[in-house]
């Protein structure tokens, strides 16, 4: 998707600008706004390049920099946290051999910290892309990883 | 106009419908400490120093942000009240270098002030700062993020005032900055060097770039003649640096200051201006009869050269090719004046006292060196760095006797002084264009369409019969609406003047801190009051700029003048 | 007490009953019949009965509604506007999320009405970005709407224009708070503004606005339908209607519970939620979320009621139940929920931005055994002055918890204070 395409499927006036973004960085293979992307959308929608850049670095579900392909968030917040989101952390830090804030090496996964994802009674929860996993236990894990990794391979 | 009501430290006082708690409290004579505030801009109410009690109220309210309501009660003094004023400068302290003594902004820090009137002793929180490198890419300004109080007072001024939009927060919590996008270096990116951000800075997070020791060299270097030139808005607002009142004319205590620093000649930029408005004159007329580019435009703030040249490049053809009288002057004395009292041009230093930030930039372009190696103007200070250079040197600058500029380059008319004010080219030019088109004396000086502070002015004048249209623009974000109408084909002028600053240059970014509205009505009434009390109020009556012309230049747009007096520019779109 | 008499299902009525992507199944369950008799109401009684049953907004501010739509309604200036505010960000909430995706169009409902009450015609509902379900759901029931002409111009023939768009968040709790949802539906960032002037007259695009939440707007088709003195039965005199619960932590079966107002903390743990596990003992509860007061297992018996929640100096929020039992480490779930104000805080003031690092600096010398008497009082200043100092209310809430643990937890800060005195061999 172009970021053109972008602000005519979601709106290019200043107040459609978040959810353009949004929108747009789905689609990006690294999961990311580039500098090209936040100088193209300020050209757009003429906005100044430093309030779309800005917009961009206050907001947790935009990036500026690249990612992987699959955003895991990890719930941390007190539900999950007395369920155990501690384990979760190391867990998936074990298996994908990164830690939090990183990319795997092979850029499938990022790991990120997220606040509460509103699925506090399945604690503790995590999220890949738009879906909510919650009841994690090392087991549910492993699976849930190989599933992705299986789904790239196809 | 209601009035409304309340009661503030037990005493009542009426005030208009809309006025702030803030503004209500200064008519009982209580200053209630502020760091955010700025009078000509959006309430941000973010610093949350001046919190007061309203009864009633839950929480502390900011008294800046709060409007009057018929009978409320307020207290500015209670000890909840102080209990979170000081905790609220202490947290900022906290994320803050402290080291005042060592800090460009020592004895000038609004934030230093408030904590020494409150009574801060110590920051009881752990210092937080992270010691980031101090941006000194620009030729003009510096940014020190480590003083940074996060006010967003210069991210008002750059978007609303100038229409540019370099900065802006960036990050969320305490990550917050205040910086060029991606924190690029401010050279990095397409800011004009204007220094209106560091106007009205409250600290030491954007300061101008300090020159002052260059100029302490060289006046210490037996092989140096060093001169000086000052501009037109310095001698109205220098007094401020003193503690004089915004609008005291102190040229005469200003020449003697320079002469007791050690500058060996004293010389006013006004003398250039006048230069500047024969041959800017001669070169509109040129144009309107040969049918060049119009609208004209002028050239001699660099702030707004910048602007054109990032921005609007397409456009440079209508620049007007004149160099500024700065440059102008600087070519003089190097390519003149220097043969004329026996020196080499290399031995000559030459100095300029600007209210301008962007003149330091303008000073250093490839362009602006007539032998090609040597700059023409050395050094640029600005009236903030004067006064501090002054008190360096202990001089007590209100004591001082008034003096006069030395001679050739300190003569000048009422003309070249109104430079310092938005409108004031315009006008100096039209006092001059007018008399050499019809050959008829102006019945009266004073061209008041094009005096004042509204964002863009406009004027007809009747020359010899033919209606020539002007317009006057200031600040860059009008500057920007001129430029659109030159584009769309709708502006209908044949001579515009654009001054990168609101006020024009009295509210230049070197100017004495404040960038108020009320401070740059004070200094324009100064200037104008400058022009009425000069002998000679139209350039072309100047017996110097005459002389120049007749012994060397000999005429206006002649070979001499193109060589020394004009310039080109370049197209810079970033 | 047995589940059927505790719980109350209003709001939830239609839950596991109908697919969420069918408006037929809404309608055939009586849905959007109400509107269409209130269409045929004036404003000011359709106010009227909003005011008589009570309703209170169930964001976790709890004003008035039926005064809010007043103020909306009395309000001058056009186009005046209707937000639903979706952002639900608070930790231990999840009630709007099950809402939207279980029953969207009862929020649709409740807003038309709500909208033609105060003769609004432009609707935002704002969902946060990380709810992608909630988003397409609402999403697809507008568009269903629209279909059967119940949103648009000319609605059912009765010259009122509505609809509503839905404004997707980027990612960021503090957009729940009015202001900084606005400046957001803007397409800026979501840095929080002073205030007043309140939102009912000077809200989006400076013009009046009626910000509710969810479960709020979802009780209005509840109340024109049974009537609003029938209505104010439910609960008790200061808080009526039911409240959606949302009960997690360390207890057998989490999840979501309608229950009428009034109802105890501790019949909604033991009864609804089968207790805590492995029969531990509960060590804390926090209601609300995480800008919630913390409260010991001795005030359990307290009812979900503003009047007894005030006169404790406790307030129940959204909702939100949290249980914690014996094994937590108090001084850590109060630095998790410090880090996690930390993370959301918008920065724009100085106590909110500057007192929260303080903070977490100052617990961590408590958690490692480091801390002075000083330090104590520092905290003591610091809850002080972002209670009293910040914009907004995620500065001001953000201090309740470990209020609450000084207060009724105290040997969890004086028991760690670092004695020069001490020695250890």
């Amino acid at each position: 998707m172009q970021v053109k395409e972008a602000l005519l499927k979601y709106g290019s006036t200043p107040d459609k600008l978040i959810g353009a973004m949004l929108g747009y960085q789905r689609n990006t293979p690294c999961n990311y706004l580039s500098e090209d992307d936040i100088r193209e959308f300020a050209k757009e929608t003429g906005l100044p390049l430093s309030r779309v850049h800005s917009v961009a670095s206050f907001y947790s579900l935009l990036s500026t920099k690249p990612r992987g392909k699959y955003i895991i968030q990890v719930c941390y917040d007190v539900p999950c946290y007395v369920n155990d989101s501690v384990n979760v952390v190391k867990d998936l830090e074990n298996k994908l051999r990164t830690t939090m804030g990183h990319t795997t090496d092979d850029g499938m996964f990022t790991l990120e910290y997220s606040s509460c994802l509103g699925c506090c009674d399945k604690a503790p929860v995590m999220q890949i892309g738009d879906k909510l996993y919650g009841n994690l236990n090392s087991e549910k894990i492993s699976e849930i990883l190989s599933a992705y990794r299986r789904n790239k391979n196809e | 106009m209601n009035m409304i009501n309340v009661k503030i430290n037990n005493r009542q006082v009426s005030v208009p419908e809309g006025t702030s708690i803030l503004n209500a409290a200064k008519k009982t004579g209580v200053t209630i400490p502020n760091l955010c505030y700025h009078p000509d801009q959006e309430v941000k109410a973010n610093c949350r120093v001046c919190v007061v009690e309203v009864e009633g109220a839950r929480t502390l309210q900011a008294s800046c942000a709060t409007e009057c309501k018929e009978g409320m009660i307020i207290r500015t003094n209670t000890n909840r009240v102080r209990n979170a004023r000081k905790t609220v400068i202490e947290l900022l302290l906290a994320n803050h270098d402290m080291n005042c003594t060592a800090c460009k902004k020592n004895n000038n820090c609004s934030l230093q002030e408030i904590a020494a009137n409150i009574g801060v002793r110590e920051s009881r929180f752990t210092n937080v700062v992270r010691n980031q490198e101090i941006d000194t890419s620009s030729p003009a300004i510096e940014r020190n993020q480590n003083k940074c109080i996060k006010c967003g007072r210069c991210i008002q001024m750059c978007a609303e005032v100038q229409g540019l939009s370099i900065l802006d927060y960036i990050g969320r919590s305490d990550d917050v900055e205040v910086k060029p996008a991606y924190g690029w270096y401010l050279g990095d990116v397409a800011c004009v060097a204007c220094g209106q951000c560091s106007v009205v800075c409250p600290v030491a997070a954007i300061t101008e770039k300090e020159d002052i020791e260059e100029v302490w060299e060289a006046i210490n270097n037996p092989a140096k003649t060093v001169i000086v030139q000052t501009a037109p808005a310095v001698r109205v607002s220098l007094g401020e640096e003193f503690g004089m009142e915004p609008g005291e004319i102190v040229t005469g205590k200003m020449v003697a200051s320079l002469r007791t620093l050690g500058f060996d000649s004293v010389f006013d930029t006004d003398f250039t201006a006048d230069l500047t408005i024969i041959e800017e004159g001669h070169e509109l007329l040129q144009r309107i009869k040969e049918g060049g580019t119009l609208p004209m435009l002028t050239s001699c703030s660099p702030g707004w050269i910048n602007f054109i040249e990032q921005y609007y490049p397409e456009l440079l053809p209508h620049l007007s090719t004149c160099k500024s009288p700065q440059q102008m002057f600087g070519a003089l004395a190097k390519g003149y004046y220097a043969g004329k009292i026996g020196k080499k041009p290399e031995d000559i230093f030459s100095v300029s006292i600007m209210p301008c930030t962007a003149k330091k930039f303008e000073a250093d372009r490839d362009e602006m060196k007539v032998d090609g190696k040597n700059a023409d103007v050395d050094v640029v200070l600005t009236t903030r760095e004067l006064g501090k250079m002054l008190k360096q040197a202990g001089v007590d600058f209100n004591k001082l006797e008034e003096e006069d500029y030395d001679a050739p380059f300190g003569l000048s008319t009422g003309a070249g002084v109104i430079f310092g004010a938005t409108g004031g080219v315009m006008e100096a030019a039209l006092r001059t264009v007018y008399e050499v088109v019809t050959g008829e004396t102006l019945e009266s000086l004073d061209f008041n369409m094009v005096r004042g502070l509204e964002g863009i002015k406009e004027a007809e004048v009747d020359l010899a019969g033919t209606i020539v249209k002007v317009a006057v623009a200031h600040s860059l974000s009008n500057a920007r609406k001129v430029m659109e109408l030159i584009k769309s084909g709708k502006a209908e002028y044949a001579f515009i003047e654009i001054m990168c600053c609101p006020g024009g240059c009295i509210g230049g970014g070197g100017q004495p801190l404040g960038g108020t509205d009320e401070l740059r009505l004070k200094r324009i009434d100064a200037i104008y009051r400058a022009d009425k009390g000069l002998p000679l109020r139209k350039s072309h009556e100047n017996p110097a700029v005459k002389q120049l012309y007749d012994e060397f230049l000999e005429k206006p747009l002649g070979e001499k003048s193109h060589h020394l007096l004009h310039t080109h520019y370049k197209n810079r779109k970033k | 007490m047995s589940n059927d008499t505790l719980s109350k299902k209003l709001l939830t009525s239609r839950f596991g009953k109908i697919k969420a992507d069918s408006i037929d199944d809404y309608v055939s369950t009586g849905g959007y019949s109400v509107f269409k008799k209130a269409l045929s109401m004036s404003g000011d009684d359709i106010i009227s009965e909003i005011k008589t049953s009570g309703l209170k907004g169930r964001g976790g501010a709890g004003f008035p509604t039926g005064l809010k739509m007043d103020s909306v309604k009395q309000a001058e200036g056009t186009p005046k506007y209707i937000i639903c505010n979706a952002d639900e960000g608070e930790p231990g909430n999840f009630k709007d999320r099950l809402l939207m995706e279980n029953d969207p169009h009862q929020i649709i409902e409740g807003m038309i009405i709500s909208a033609f009450a105060t003769g609004t015609n432009h609707g935002y509902i704002f969902i946060r970005g990380e709810y992608i379900k909630s988003i397409r759901t609402i999403e697809i029931a507008l568009e269903q709407a629209r279909v059967k002409g119940y949103l648009g111009d000319n609605i059912l023939d009765t010259g009122f224009d509505f609809d509503i768009v839905v404004h997707t968040g980027g990612g960021s709790y503090v957009c729940g708070e009015e202001f900084a949802l606005l400046v957001s539906i803007e397409g800026k960032s979501g840095r929080a503004t002073y205030k007043p002037p309140f939102p009912t007259t000077c809200g989006l695009y400076n013009k009046p606005t009626q910000i509710n939440n969810v479960e709020t707007f979802c009780n209005i088709p509840h109340i024109m339908d049974m009537g609003g003195e029938e209505f104010s039965k439910i609960g008790t005199d200061s808080s009526k209607g039911t409240k959606l619960v949302c009960l997690s932590g360390n207890v057998v079966k989490p999840g979501l519970y309608e229950v009428p107002l009034g109802t105890t903390i501790r019949s909604i743990i033991d009864d609804l939620g089968g207790g805590v596990p492995n029969n531990r003992e509960i060590k804390m509860v926090q209601l609300g979320g995480a800008s919630g007061p913390v409260i010991p297992k001795s005030m359990l018996d307290l009812k979900l009621c503003v009047k007894e929640m005030n006169g404790n100096d406790l307030s129940f929020g959204s909702g939100a139940i949290i249980v914690m039992d014996e094994r937590i480490r108090v001084l850590d779930i109060l630095k998790r929920i410090i880090e996690f104000f930390r993370h959301e805080s918008c920065g724009k003031c100085t106590p909110c931005r500057e007192g929260l690092t303080q903070m977490l600096i100052l617990l961590n010398r408590f958690i490692e055994g480091t801390a002075t008497k000083q330090d104590l009082a520092l905290l003591d200043v610091l809850i002080e002055t972002m209670g009293q100092a910040s914009i907004c209310g995620l500065g001001q809430a953000a201090p309740t918890a470990i209020k609450k643990v000084l207060k009724y937890f105290p040997e969890e800060f004086e028991g760690r204070i670092h004695s020069m005195d001490s020695v250890t061999v």
